[in-house]
C-alpha cells in the first residue's frame, strides 16, 4: 500500500509544472541512491570497504558512449554534438546495446580484479580499491580512443523522448526499482546469509568450509553490474564525459556513496537510500545558501554524523524504537538460564 | 579400528620460537581422544597446522587416505574435519538461527544454491540443535548478545550442524558455568554415540578430559611427551612434572 503509493507520487513527480525545473536534480537523487546502494553490498553487508567502485561507473559510461558513437555516429560524431540527428530507434538501441555492453564488461572486470583483490583484508584492500581507481583516471586521461583528457560527448537524445532529464529520470527510476528488489532478495537468501558472516568473522566462515572467495567476489560483480548501468545512462545524461570529474571521479562520487551509506545506515537495506536522499538535499541546501562553505558544512555534518550516530539514521532509528522498528526479542529469552540435562 | 587423523613428524616454527618439534600421534576413528599440555605446548598451533590454518615446516598430515599438508582451510572443512576455537568465534551481528543455518554444510555447494533459500528442513535441524544444546529460547537473540559460555555452546552447534566426520574442539569447557559441565560432557559423548563423529578434544580440565577421553596425548615444550589411556596418563611421572614443573 504505501509502496504503491510511493510508486505513483515518483511517476507523476515529473508531470507537476512545478518541479520541471528540477528534473535533473529528481535524477541526480535516484543516481546518489543506486551508488549508495550498491557500494552497501560490500561496504555494508560484507565488510569490504571499496573506494575503487567509481571504475565501474566510469567503464560502463564510457563503454556506452563509445558504442553510441561507433554504432552511429561514425567520423562526423563530433561535430552533429548540439543538435541530434538520430531517430528514436537508433538512440535507444545504442543506448540499450551500450548499457548491456558496459555492464557485461564491468562485471568482467570486477571478476577479475575480484579473484586477485579481494584476498586482501580490511585496510589493505580499501587503499588498493582507492589506487585502482584513481589509476583508472589517469589511464582515461591518456587515452585518445576515447577522447582522453579532453573527454567525451555523448548524443543528445532526440525530439521524440521529451525532455532529457525527465527521460532519464524514468530510466534511472526503473534503475533503482530493480537493484533494490533484486538486493532484498539477495539479502534474503543464502547470499546475504554467507556474506555477513564473511563480514562478522571471515576466519570462522572459512573454518566452517564455505566458499568464501566466490561469494565476495560474485558480491563485486553485482555492484559492478548495476554501477555500469548507472554510468552508462548517467554518462548521456551529463551529454559531456570528462575522465575524473565525472567517470572516475573518486574524489567526489567514490566518497560520496561512501558517506551516504554510512549516513544512512550501514548493512541495512532502507540505509543507503535514505541516506543518500537525506545527503543530496543536505547537499544541495548547502551549497545554495551556504555558497563557498559548503564542503566546510558538509565536513563537519559527516564528524557529527560519524561521532553521534555511528549506525547511521537507521540504525539510530532501530535502537532508540527497538519495539517498532527493531528486532523483536522476547525479554525473557535474554535472561533465561540455560540448563543442560546431564543425560543420568 | 581405523586410523582417521594421522600426524608425521610435523614440525611448525614462529621465526626462532619452535611451536611443534617432531610430533607424530595417530587418533583412532570413532574415538574421543585428548590433547593436553601446560600453557605454550603448542596444542593449538597443532590444531591450526592440521585444519590448514598455516603452512607447516615438516612433517605430513593425512585424513583417513587423504593428505592435508598443503590443502587449505575451507578445502578441509568441506571434507569433513572442522575446528572449533578456543577464543570462540561466532557471527556475531546475526541471530543464533542465521548462525547455525550458514553452518550447514557446504561440500555440494553450487552456484544455484548460492541464490537459495535454506530449505524449511535445515531451520528444522538448526532448531533441533540448538535445543540439543540449551539454547532453544535463545535463538532469535544477536549470537553476539549471548555470554562467552553461551558463545561456546553455539559454536559448539554449529560444528555438529556442519555434519563433520571429524571434530577438533579446541578447550570446550572453557568458561563454561560449572553447573552446565556435566551435562556438556554428556553432550559430547552423543556427539560421539549418535552422529558418529571422531572427536578430537583439546582441555586443560583434568576431571573432564580424563572422564571423557579413551585416549590421551601429552605435549610440553612442542614435543609429544606421552600418550596413552587416561589412567596411564595420570600416573606418568613425566605428565606430572611437566605440570607442576620438575624438582
Amino acid at each position: 500500500m504505501v509502496i504503491g503509493i510511493g510508486v505513483a507520487v515518483t511517476l507523476l513527480v515529473p508531470l507537476v509544472p512545478l518541479f520541471q525545473p528540477y528534473m535533473i536534480q529528481f535524477a541526480m537523487l535516484w543516481v546518489l541512491i543506486l551508488m549508495a546502494l550498491t557500494w552497501d553490498i560490500l561496504g555494508g553487508q560484507m565488510g569490504y570497504n571499496s573506494f575503487g567502485n567509481v571504475i565501474f561507473v566510469g567503464v560502463g559510461m564510457y563503454t556506452t558512449a563509445v558504442v553510441q558513437r561507433e554504432m552511429f555516429f561514425g567520423a562526423e560524431y563530433a561535430s552533429v554534438a548540439g543538435q541530434s540527428s538520430l531517430s528514436l530507434v537508433d538512440y535507444l538501441t545504442g543506448l540499450g546495446i551500450g548499457m548491456g555492453s558496459g555492464a557485461i564488461l564491468s562485471v568482467a572486470l570486477a571478476a577479475f580484479l575480484g579473484s586477485g583483490i579481494l584476498a586482501l583484508r580490511g585496510h589493505y584492500f580499501a587503499i588498493c580499491t582507492l589506487g585502482l581507481g584513481v589509476a583508472a583516471g589517469e589511464l582515461a586521461s591518456g587515452w585518445d580512443y576515447i577522447g582522453a583528457g579532453s573527454g567525451l560527448v555523448t548524443p543528445l537524445p532526440p525530439d521524440g523522448v521529451g525532455e532529457s532529464s525527465t527521460f532519464f529520470y524514468y530510466v534511472f527510476f526503473v534503475l533503482v526499482v530493480i537493484t533494490f528488489m533484486l538486493l532484498r532478495w539477495l539479502y534474503s537468501c543464502r547470499f546475504g546469509l554467507a556474506i555477513n558472516a564473511i563480514r562478522d568473522d571471515e576466519d570462522k566462515a572459512e573454518a566452517m568450509g564455505l566458499h568464501t572467495t566466490r561469494y565476495k567476489v560474485v558480491a563485486w560483480c553485482v555492484a559492478a553490474f548495476f554501477l555500469a548501468l548507472t554510468g552508462g545512462a548517467f554518462g548521456n545524461l551529463m551529454v559531456f564525459i570528462d575522465p575524473t570529474e565525472t567517470a572516475f571521479a573518486g574524489a567526489t562520487f567514490g566518497v560520496w556513496m561512501v558517506l551516504m551509506a554510512v549516513l544512512g545506515g550501514k548493512g541495512r537495506l532502507w540505509g543507503p537510500v535514505i541516506g543518500a536522499t537525506v545527503f543530496h538535499v543536505l547537499q544541495e541546501t548547502f551549497w545554495t545558501y551556504l555558497f563557498g562553505w559548503q564542503r566546510v558544512a558538509l565536513g563537519l555534518l559527516i564528524v557529527a554524523v560519524v561521532v553521534f550516530f555511528p549506525l547511521g539514521i537507521v540504525g539510530w532509528v532501530r535502537e532508540r524504537f527497538a519495539h517498532r522498528f527493531g528486532e523483536a526479542v522476547d525479554p525473557a529469552a535474554r535472561t533465561e538460564q540455560v540448563t543442560l540435562g546431564d543425560g543420568t | 579400528m581405523t586410523v582417521i587423523l594421522r600426524v608425521e613428524n610435523v614440525r611448525k616454527t614462529f621465526g626462532g620460537v619452535v611451536a611443534n618439534n617432531d610430533v607424530s600421534l595417530d587418533v583412532q576413528a570413532g574415538s574421543i581422544t585428548g590433547l593436553i599440555g601446560p600453557n605454550g605446548s603448542g596444542k593449538t598451533t597443532l590444531f591450526n597446522s592440521i585444519v590448514g590454518f598455516h603452512p607447516i615446516d615438516g612433517g605430513e598430515i593425512w585424513f583417513g587416505e587423504k593428505k592435508l599438508s598443503h590443502r587449505l582451510t575451507p578445502e578441509i572443512a568441506r571434507m569433513g574435519l572442522l575446528r572449533t576455537f578456543q577464543q570462540t568465534r561466532i557471527f556475531g551481528n546475526m541471530n543464533c538461527v542465521r548462525n547455525m543455518q550458514i553452518a550447514t554444510p557446504h561440500a555440494n555447494d553450487s552456484f544455484r544454491t548460492m541464490f537459495s533459500r535454506f530449505p524449511k528442513a535445515v531451520t528444522e535441524k538448526a532448531e533441533h540443535l540448538l535445543e540439543f544444546v540449551g539454547l532453544y529460547s535463545k535463538r532469535n537473540l544477536l549470537a553476539g548478545d549471548l555470554s562467552f559460555g553461551q558463545q561456546k555452546l553455539l559454536e559448539f552447534a554449529m560444528a555438529l550442524m556442519n555434519e563433520p566426520k571429524m571434530l577438533l574442539l579446541d578447550e570446550p569447557t572453557a568458561g563454561i558455568n560449572p553447573t552446565l559441565i556435566n551435562g556438556l560432557i554428556d553432550r559430547l559423548r552423543r556427539a560421539r554415540e549418535e552422529f558418529g563423529i571422531t572427536l578430537f578434544v583439546i582441555e586443560h580440565n583434568m576431571r573432564v578430559i580424563m572422564n571423557l577421553a579413551e585416549q590421551i596425548f601429552c605435549l610440553a615444550y612442542g614435543e609429544l611427551l606421552a600418550e596413552g589411556p587416561p589412567e596411564q596418563i595420570q600416573n606418568n611421572q613425566r605428565v606430572i612434572d611437566a605440570y607442576l614443573g620438575a624438582g
